[in-house]
């Protein structure tokens, strides 16, 4: 089977379009990503395209009737926050099963304010603030305070991730917010769910990141110089657990990700050089070093209090600014965590380059649940 | 003990509060094959896999805090802070809701701290048509 190269990427900066259209959006990103391949719509055999917010409304063929209509086979993926990772997946499968040679993915999606989960539906009373909450920042507190009950995780230091990732978002200039927000800032902001503030919470923009991906055969055609290699890639589902129907487990389907991701890649989390992954509240954060392997169970904490997981530390997480301060538009999330890790190995992410970056992983997790990881490797 | 104290002719707030001479209860729904407790009826079970043998039972009303948290912002008409829990009761399964009678603040919140489950009118929320519904709620024991 061959293997399948990252050979153009971008994101558009992210924020808030109301004049823009999902499509347009879209488009716009698989535009800035077939120019940084130096191909052309016309070069593409299929498109992949992730989006939430209308996962019944053929966003990939509107973003052809926006760019260019020729007739190729589209496929719209929905998967939750995994949903722009889920299409960046199938068009690697496309590749390594030999169907296509090179492929179009974008993920793109537009939000609304205000608090996700939570709504209910059916028939009867609203269970909100009846039967607990439904809404994401309380589900993440909960998945937090589990933390903390096991290893005592203290606010402080779930507080301490939002500190980090909104500094390094200040070196981003795609990034949503460029803003430092102090430890006491971030404390003292709003409650949302117990342990998360508002500066906790990852924020609702709209967003679009798109990739042309490439067989090992076109990469050596086009050219390897800028070309990132996609080392593993891996979807999971979540296994039973006792607490699934009140409780969705993040953890067990990351750790099974993150080993087979390992496993694929034939490498150690030893070796990644930076991580992006699913920092949708500060809480989720703390949970994934462990899951993902960067320290030992229980050392989450002190990951976090010595610095080792920002720019400059052991193991920099969330260079980008991660969910929490670039943005999180639901369907673009995956595909944008791939642009920030693949700016990184190729050198091009300036004031927040992660120097000497070889290899890096991206993370996401879409609650119901699914998770996707991709290991990338430098090419050339 | 199970307190009752919502109107008469109350609806459940989910199918699985049921109401026998006793009052109500939540009932649970076991796999004989591998013991896994569902909330609801089911036909198979998503942790081994059987296609029978899963029987109704009365779950309990003593259990335990596994985790929470403090919720200051929701929809609107909803009260805050109030605190979300989810609890594993005695015997198995875990439920999630309101822990009441209890301050909303972290200090007074101990993970494993023992709660019983009370039944009680829905907040006072009626629906489009009107009726009242009976709830659970969490008590520090």
């Amino acid at each position: 089977m061959s293997d399948v190269y990252v050979l153009g990427v971008d994101m558009i900066r992210f924020g808030r379009f109301p004049d823009k259209t999902v499509p347009q959006l879209g488009a716009q990103a698989a535009l800035m990503a077939l120019d940084d391949a130096g191909v052309s719509l016309p070069d593409m055999q299929a498109l992949y395209c992730g989006n939430l917010g209308q996962a019944s409304g053929m966003v990939g063929q509107r973003i052809l009737q926006e760019i260019g209509q020729t007739g190729i086979p589209v496929v719209n993926t929905a998967n939750a926050c995994a949903t722009g990772a889920t299409a960046f997946r199938e068009g690697w499968m496309s590749i390594k099963a030999g169907v296509y040679d090179i492929v179009l993915t974008v993920g793109v999606e537009q939000m609304g304010k205000g608090l996700l989960g939570g709504g209910g539906g059916g028939t009867g009373i609203s269970k909100e603030g009846l039967l607990g909450s439904g809404t994401m920042p309380s589900v993440f507190a909960e998945a937090g305070m589990e933390h903390a009950r096991q290893y005592g995780t203290t606010f402080e230091q779930f507080a301490k991730v939002s500190v980090k990732n909104h500094h390094h978002s200040t070196l981003n200039p795609k990034a949503m917010y460029q803003i430092e927000t102090p430890l006491e800032e971030v404390m003292n902001s709003e409650m949302i769910s117990y342990p998360n503030t508002k500066l906790m919470c990852s924020v609702n923009v709209d967003g679009a990141a798109a990739a042309v991906l490439v067989s090992e055969k076109k990469a050596h055609e086009l050219g390897l110089d800028r070309a990132v290699k996609i080392r593993a890639s891996v979807l999971t589902s979540d296994p039973y657990q006792e607490r699934d129907l009140v409780m969705p487990d993040v953890n067990t389907l990351t750790r099974r990700a993150a080993s087979q991701a390992y496993e694929m890649a034939g490498v150690g989390p030893d070796e990644i050089d930076l991580v992006e992954l699913h920092d949708c509240f500060a809480t989720a954060e703390i949970l994934h070093y462990e899951n993902l392997g960067l320290c030992g169970d229980g050392e989450a904490g002190r990951m976090i209090d010595d610095g080792d997981v920002a720019l400059g530390g052991k193991i920099p997480v969330n260079v980008s600014g991660g969910l929490l301060s670039k943005g999180h538009p639901l369907g673009a999330t995956g595909i944008a965590n791939i642009y920030e890790v693949c700016t990184h190995l190729r050198g091009e992410a300036d004031k927040r380059q992660v120097e000497g970056a070889r290899l890096g992983l991206t993370h996401v997790i879409g609650l119901g649940s699914a998770c996707g990881i991709h290991i990338l490797e430098k090419a050339a | 003990m199970a307190v009752a104290e919502a109107e008469q002719g109350a609806l459940p707030v989910v199918p699985w509060l049921k109401q026998d001479d006793e009052g109500p209860y939540l009932e649970g729904h076991r796999c004989g094959n591998c013991g896994a407790v569902y909330l609801g009826e089911r036909d198979n079970c998503s942790s081994c896999g059987a296609r029978s043998g899963i029987s109704p039972e009365k779950l309990t009303t003593r259990g335990t805090l596994y985790s929470y948290s403090i919720v200051h912002r929701s929809f609107p008409g909803v009260e805050v802070p109030y605190v979300s829990a989810i609890v594993d009761l005695e015997g198995g399964g875990t439920i999630k809701g309101n822990l009441i009678d209890v301050e909303p603040d972290p200090a007074k919140l101990v993970f494993d701290m023992p709660v019983e489950v009370v039944f009680r009118d829905a907040l006072g929320r009626k629906d489009n048509e009107g009726n009242a519904y009976v709830s659970y709620f969490f008590k520090p024991i």
